[in-house]
């Protein structure tokens, strides 16, 4: 059952073969017995998760159950939820008990999803390793002294040892793709502006986006249909036709055009993942699809341009984290003046105040034009390279990260070399399109390696349906950690 | 570019973030570090481009200027660090 789609679990439900109920409780044991090890959840509340279960129970009975009711998904700790503490992964919020749900965990209980509980994150989603958590780094299921990634490393952990059957995730510079390639898992981030920011605690709001986090393809269709869609409460929430992420599943790839950007596939990527992902690549052709290069030449400067403008968002967006209205105040202060800089200093976290602090930098006077600005152009320069390649093709192709997960405490000391982990992922956000990542296959020490699929705006039915096929004729996906038996 | 203390200090106060001179001197060189990465984009010819600020070429939307949410003043009041009579409280800033 640990094992199973959504698809499945959900008919399993609806044929009264497994209650919600008894779902939930498994995996409640399954988390009992692997989270202390794993450190993927900050926080479970079982009897809660358990009243929402007896709720989809009753739903499936009375027959007016959804694709998703009953199904337990995990949610990143970024996502507020009404009594539910969220901490986003910082001690500046380890009391902060959510006095209402963010538009996506809404959307979840609408479609009545039990919530499993909030997953462990890198601090306000700062971080490609999860070391950044204030509640501790989460190993990799696939072997406990590498990381999972990040920052969604606790969802893409979860998922992959089977602590849920589903997962959110949000994804800034890369925070779903990057653990999901590197736990071995499925996660897309759809189109900016195709999920509701609302209740999503904000790192740098033009780049922010929420998605889901499953095992296949398939399952992320399902769990996207439930997230995306309109929401005026977020001003950057796009207002378009509800679509079914589901509809192109079944389509052939014959007559797929693939564009491989030179530049993905050039110094810096690892042996392993090179042949990976060209392995890959050769299904694809088995599957009728042409391939074709691409250039994205200005991709190369996405993380300097990342690095200037997410940290100018960050530092902005962090600003209301001041110990007057929730959240951590320092103990001892003395006036006013005082009390903000040793809440922020005590209730932040190394990497967090780095970030505010190049923001700070950035966005001051007489430097503004030479780094803020200039990013900016620089931004629409990367944007014009992939309108440029989706006039070749109809999606991109190429790693989702340069090597496979790497040691915790490998990358520590240097803020530099964690930050090029993202290296083929940030170009992605700065230009607002749809990424994915899918796993397919493994390289040395035998852990997971991430395809990434880059879609043009809206394509993400079309994304999907590239996955999905890939799926269907390869068996990485359903590749499984051991973990001893529960 | 490299940067001082001097600097990293006047960033942190501008930041209201309190360091001491140890962390000073320890973020001055990750930061310096940082903004060597960041440089790169200085060679860039730049010239006529229009800077991007957002994905979507959207503009704000508008609404009607009428009242939608309700007050929850105790609600949201119940996880602040201090309040007393509906009001958050702060040391002194008027003598």
């Amino acid at each position: 059952m640990i094992n199973a789609s959504i698809k499945q679990l959900s008919a399993a439900l609806a044929a009264k073969t497994i209650s919600s109920v008894e779902l939930t409780q498994l995996y409640l044991d399954r988390i009992a017995s692997l989270n202390p090890e794993l450190n993927a959840y900050i926080t479970v509340q079982p009897e809660v998760s358990l009243a929402q279960a007896r709720v989809a129970d009753a739903r499936l009975v009375a027959g007016n159950a959804e694709a998703l009711t009953g199904i337990p998904i995990a949610q990143k700790d970024i996502f507020c939820a009404k009594g539910w503490l969220t901490t986003c992964g910082s001690k500046m919020l380890h009391n902060f008990v959510s006095p209402y749900d963010a538009h996506v965990i809404a959307r979840f209980n609408d479609a009545g999803a039990v919530n499993l509980g909030k997953t462990n994150m890198d601090e306000f989603a700062m971080g490609s390793s999860n070391e950044t958590s204030h509640y501790g780094p989460v190993k990799n299921p696939w072997d406990q002294a590498r990381v999972p990634g990040g920052s969604s490393g606790g969802s893409a952990c979860a998922i992959a040892a089977r602590l849920c059957a589903a997962a959110t995730g949000t994804d800034t510079g890369g925070s779903i793709r990057q653990p999901a390639s590197l736990c071995g898992i499925s996660g897309l981030k759809p189109t900016y502006g195709v999920v509701s920011r609302y209740g999503m605690i904000a790192f740098a709001s033009s780049l922010d986006q929420a998605g889901p986090m499953a095992r296949s393809a398939e399952d992320l269709a399902l769990l996207l249909n439930a997230m995306a869609g309109f929401d005026e409460r977020d001003s950057t929430s796009l207002q378009r036709d509800k679509e079914d992420y589901a509809r192109d599943l079944a389509k052939p790839l014959s007559g797929l055009r693939i564009g491989l950007p030179k530049e993905f596939f050039a110094e810096g990527l690892s042996g392993d993942v090179a042949q990976a992902v060209e392995t890959a690549i050769a299904e694809y052709r088995k599957l009728g699809a042409t391939v074709v290069e691409i250039s994205l030449p200005n991709s190369k400067l996405s993380v300097p341009v990342y690095y200037v403008l997410a940290p100018a968002e960050a530092s902005s967006n962090l600003s209301r984290f001041d110990g007057v209205r929730y959240g951590y105040r320092a103990p001892e202060y003395g006036d006013l003046a005082d009390m903000y800089e040793k809440s922020r200093a005590q209730g932040f976290g190394a990497e967090v105040k780095r970030r505010i602090m190049i923001g700070t930098y950035v966005l001051s006077h007489g430097y503004y034009d030479a780094y803020y600005l200039q990013a900016q152009k620089i931004r629409r320069l990367i944007a014009q390279d992939f309108t440029e390649a989706f006039k070749q093709c109809d999606v991109i192709m190429g790693p989702t990260a340069p090597s496979t997960a790497f040691k915790l405490g490998e990358k520590g000391d240097d803020p530099v070399q964690m930050y090029l982990s993202d290296i083929y992922t940030i170009a992605v956000n700065l230009a607002g399109l749809p990424g994915m990542s899918i796993p397919c296959g493994f390289g040395v020490n035998n852990m997971p390696v991430g395809l990434q699929i880059i879609g043009n705006y809206f394509g993400e039915a079309r994304m999907l349906n590239a996955a999905h096929q890939y799926q269907l004729a390869t068996d990485w996906h359903s590749r499984a950690p051991q973990l001893g038996q529960v | 570019m490299s940067l001082n203390n001097a600097d990293v200090r006047k960033v942190a106060r501008l930041a209201r973030l309190a360091m001491s001179e140890t962390e000073i001197e320890t973020a001055r060189s990750q930061l310096s570090g940082i903004f060597a990465l960041i440089a790169e984009m200085q060679a860039v010819d730049t010239k006529g481009i229009a800077p991007m600020s957002h994905a979507q070429d959207v503009s704000q939307r508008l609404r009607e200027d009428v009242v939608t949410e309700t007050n929850q003043r105790e609600l949201f009041q119940s996880i602040a660090p201090q309040v007393e009579a509906g009001l958050y409280l702060v040391p002194q800033v008027i003598e």
